[in-house]
């Protein structure tokens, strides 16, 4: 799933040469990060609640197969149809037989992660079906033909004005970059849209199992009119994103709403039980519940991954990350940015070499497992995913020889004293004012942009051992 | 009591006479010091690098070199916080070894930490003139959890002006191998933590993880902003000796 040509350094040199990306990235997190704060304070103790999170969210990824079962009955007992796709291949092709089967032509999305880690409007597209996003960010990235480069702020990278020129063809007249010229625009013609939509595509943030329940948790409304106008509904969910009742969704939506934005609850919080009964006025007359595995299957039965499917795509890592912040979403390449999508990109596109640089896309500060309000270990997983990739051999041959060479010294003390007073006596030639500057890679990574003190005459061991003979 | 010091690799190759402060001033607090020979690192380099089996004997040595310490002491919170974190994981299928990596957790200490949470000394009597401001090292902070001890230590050297970091909580970029793996994120990194050190108005830079330090000071020292940069030991220790 390469969606970019460039090299990963490209990307990364693309990213920090964009000052508008980076102070829009740094604007938007410090926004949400704030936000979180505050709306996680009022709740008094909020360990226990992240604590709640991840015993709720732990136990549901242990009894998944239960939870999965309880959920698919519940809901063919309520006259909706489920799909279990193995593979993105298979979700697309569920879709689009759906949409074939229904003569459907426009097709109308609300905000959707597995749509997009599936790439599914671009198969739509190519059956000839018009598809519309009606998320507001999620539009704006779906006519710039970008993915989103956040999970909860798709568009967080464009400015007002990009996002004009970007609507002046589709409005056919010059728009200014104000912001209520721009969604009075965009209402217009979603409103129309809605109106045409004979297929409604959602997301789901939580299903409940014991009811068969879908929940949406949007700021815009859109999720309902999808939901509600057209005839067909088709969810599209990871098999990971259950709740066993509306006890533990409680606990879940606080969780969600307050670490994603720093609301009490979103603006439309969207509980559906499609399709529509006879008594019902509103809601799809036929509903297709689309569950996707995508090796979620083969992370769930890796004791050391599984927690990364507790996951509950706030997205309170990425506005905490220190990479994230300097380089915004789209420099690592993958639909799912941030810490979170470092983590479970490669395990589920089981592909070293297109994604293997992304758990290296961390200083492991911890900053991102303190944030998360169901406390995977992100910064732990990070690190054990290098451990994965350096194990299957993935790694530089001149990485494993340098790595081979610190185990000799540094389980040799006294030949490292010997070295480190050799090393002290050969540096002299880099040496400028007491300090290094200059030298060959992979030192010159470290000098380009920073001096480093010079090794010293004698190391601590040496002095120590000559005061205290 | 009788301390053992882990000099940590970085600050043996590079600060050495930092790491002799570190010796007088828990000598000066009444404790016994000794250095035990074979000691190099925690084996984090390898270990974030994703080379466990490395790492794994680089700790193994560490582990054999205090084994018969009472307390373990070093100068930083990163490499006392990868011993806390990741021994277990490491020797997780070693019985024998975890045994002796969990006695290891048990007996050791950030500097700072030991001194204000053990020795219950907060107050060493130092002296220092300056405008400070101090980075709060992450793994120091997020991993070890050592709290507000470096802040009490500075809060009690007289004539010392305490003034905060914009964004403290931001990592410096340094993460070790990350700076040379990611050298342009890395940097771009250090440049928003160097401002904010300049923005603090402070003349001078304290912490308690050299790496952080040589990091931040590096960067500075490169875009010729240099600004004074020290280890809250190097600060102890020149104060106490006013």
């Amino acid at each position: 799933m390469t969606m970019y040509n460039p090299t990963i350094d490209q990307r990364v040199d693309e990213a920090l040469a964009n000052d508008f990306l980076r102070l829009a990235t740094r604007r938007a997190t410090d926004r949400l990060r704030n936000n979180k704060y505050k709306a996680t304070a009022e709740l008094g103790d909020w360990e226990k609640w992240r604590q709640a999170g991840e015993t709720i969210r732990t136990h549901v990824v242990a009894n998944l197969d239960f939870y999965l079962q309880q959920l698919i009955g519940q809901i063919e007992k309520q006259g909706g149809h489920v799909h279990l796709a193995k593979t993105p291949a298979d979700a697309i092709a569920i879709v689009r037989k759906i949409v074939a089967d229904n003569n459907s032509k426009n097709v109308i999305k609300s905000k959707s992660m597995i749509s997009e880690e599936i790439h599914l409007n671009h198969a739509l597209e190519e059956d000839g079906s018009t598809v519309i996003e009606t998320d507001l960010g999620e539009y704006i990235i779906q006519i710039a033909g970008e993915p989103p480069s956040h999970i909860i702020v798709p568009a967080m990278h464009k400015t007002r004005q990009q996002v004009a020129d970007l609507f002046e063809p589709i409005a056919g007249h010059v728009l200014s970059s104000d912001t209520p010229t721009l969604t009075r625009f965009v209402r217009l013609q979603m409103r129309e849209r809605f109106l045409q939509g004979d297929i409604g595509i959602t997301g789901c943030n939580f299903a409940v199992a014991n009811t068969g329940s879908i929940v949406m948790v949007t700021n815009e409304g859109n999720g309902r009119m999808v939901s509600t106008l057209p005839r067909v509904q088709i969810t599209l969910m990871g098999m990971e994103r259950i709740v066993p009742s509306f006890r533990e969704l409680d606990v879940m939506l606080n969780l969600l709403a307050r670490s994603a934005t720093g609301q009490r609850l979103s603006s439309y919080t969207s509980i559906l039980t499609p399709p529509k009964r006879a008594s019902e006025a509103d809601g799809p007359e036929e509903f297709h519940l689309v569950i996707l595995d995508h090796n979620r299957s083969e992370i769930l039965g890796d004791q050391t991954f599984r927690p990364a499917l507790n996951c509950i795509r706030c997205g309170a890592c990425f506005n905490v990350c220190p990479v994230y912040r300097q380089i915004g979403g789209h420099a690592y390449g993958s639909v799912y940015a941030g810490p979170i999508g470092s983590v479970i990109t490669p395990l589920l596109e089981k592909d070293w070499k297109t994604w293997g640089h992304l758990p290296y896309f961390s200083s492991l500060c911890g900053a991102c497992s303190e944030a998360c309000p169901v406390r995977i270990p992100l910064h732990d997983l990070l690190v054990k995913l290098r451990a994965r990739k350096t194990l299957s051999g993935h790694t530089p041959q001149i990485e494993q020889q340098i790595f081979k060479t610190y185990r000799y010294f540094f389980t040799h003390e006294k030949i490292l004293r010997r070295a480190l007073r050799l090393g002290s006596r050969l540096q002299w030639p880099l040496v400028r004012n007491g300090r290094i500057s200059g030298g060959p890679p992979p030192l010159s990574n470290w000098t380009k942009s920073r001096t480093l003190p010079k090794v010293a005459t004698k190391s601590f061991m040496q002095m120590w051992s000559e005061l205290n003979p | 009591m009788k301390v053992s010091l882990f000099a940590t690799c970085l600050a043996n190759a590079l600060y050495p006479e930092m790491v002799l402060t570190m010796a007088k001033i828990l000598k000066h607090l009444g404790q016994t010091v000794d250095v035990p020979e074979g000691q190099a690192c925690c084996g984090q380099i390898a270990f974030n690098s994703g080379y466990f089996d490395d790492a794994r004997e680089v700790a193994r040595t560490l582990i054999d070199s205090f084994e018969h310490s009472e307390v373990v002491v070093g100068p930083s919170g990163s490499c006392i916080a990868m011993i806390h974190e990741y021994y277990p994981t490491l020797f997780e299928n070693e019985p024998a070894y975890l045994e002796k990596a969990n006695e290891l957790i048990q007996k050791s200490y950030e500097f700072t930490q030991f001194v204000v949470d053990v020795l219950k000394k907060p107050d060493l009597g130092a002296s220092y003139s300056a405008k400070a401001t101090y980075h709060p090292s992450c793994h120091a902070t997020r991993l070890l959890k050592i709290g507000d001890a470096p802040l009490t230590l500075l809060q009690h050297v007289k004539g010392l002006e305490l003034v905060p970091l914009p964004e403290a909580q931001l990592c410096c970029g340094f993460g070790g191998t990350f700076s040379v793996k990611m050298p342009k994120i890395s940097e771009a990194m250090v440049a928003e933590k160097a401002q904010h050190v300049l923005d603090s108005g402070a003349d001078l830079l304290l912490g308690m993880d050299m790496g952080c330090l040589m990091n931040i000071s590096g960067y500075l020292e490169k875009i010729h902003k240099p600004v004074k940069t020290m280890h809250i030991i190097q600060l102890l220790g020149e104060g106490m000796r006013s």
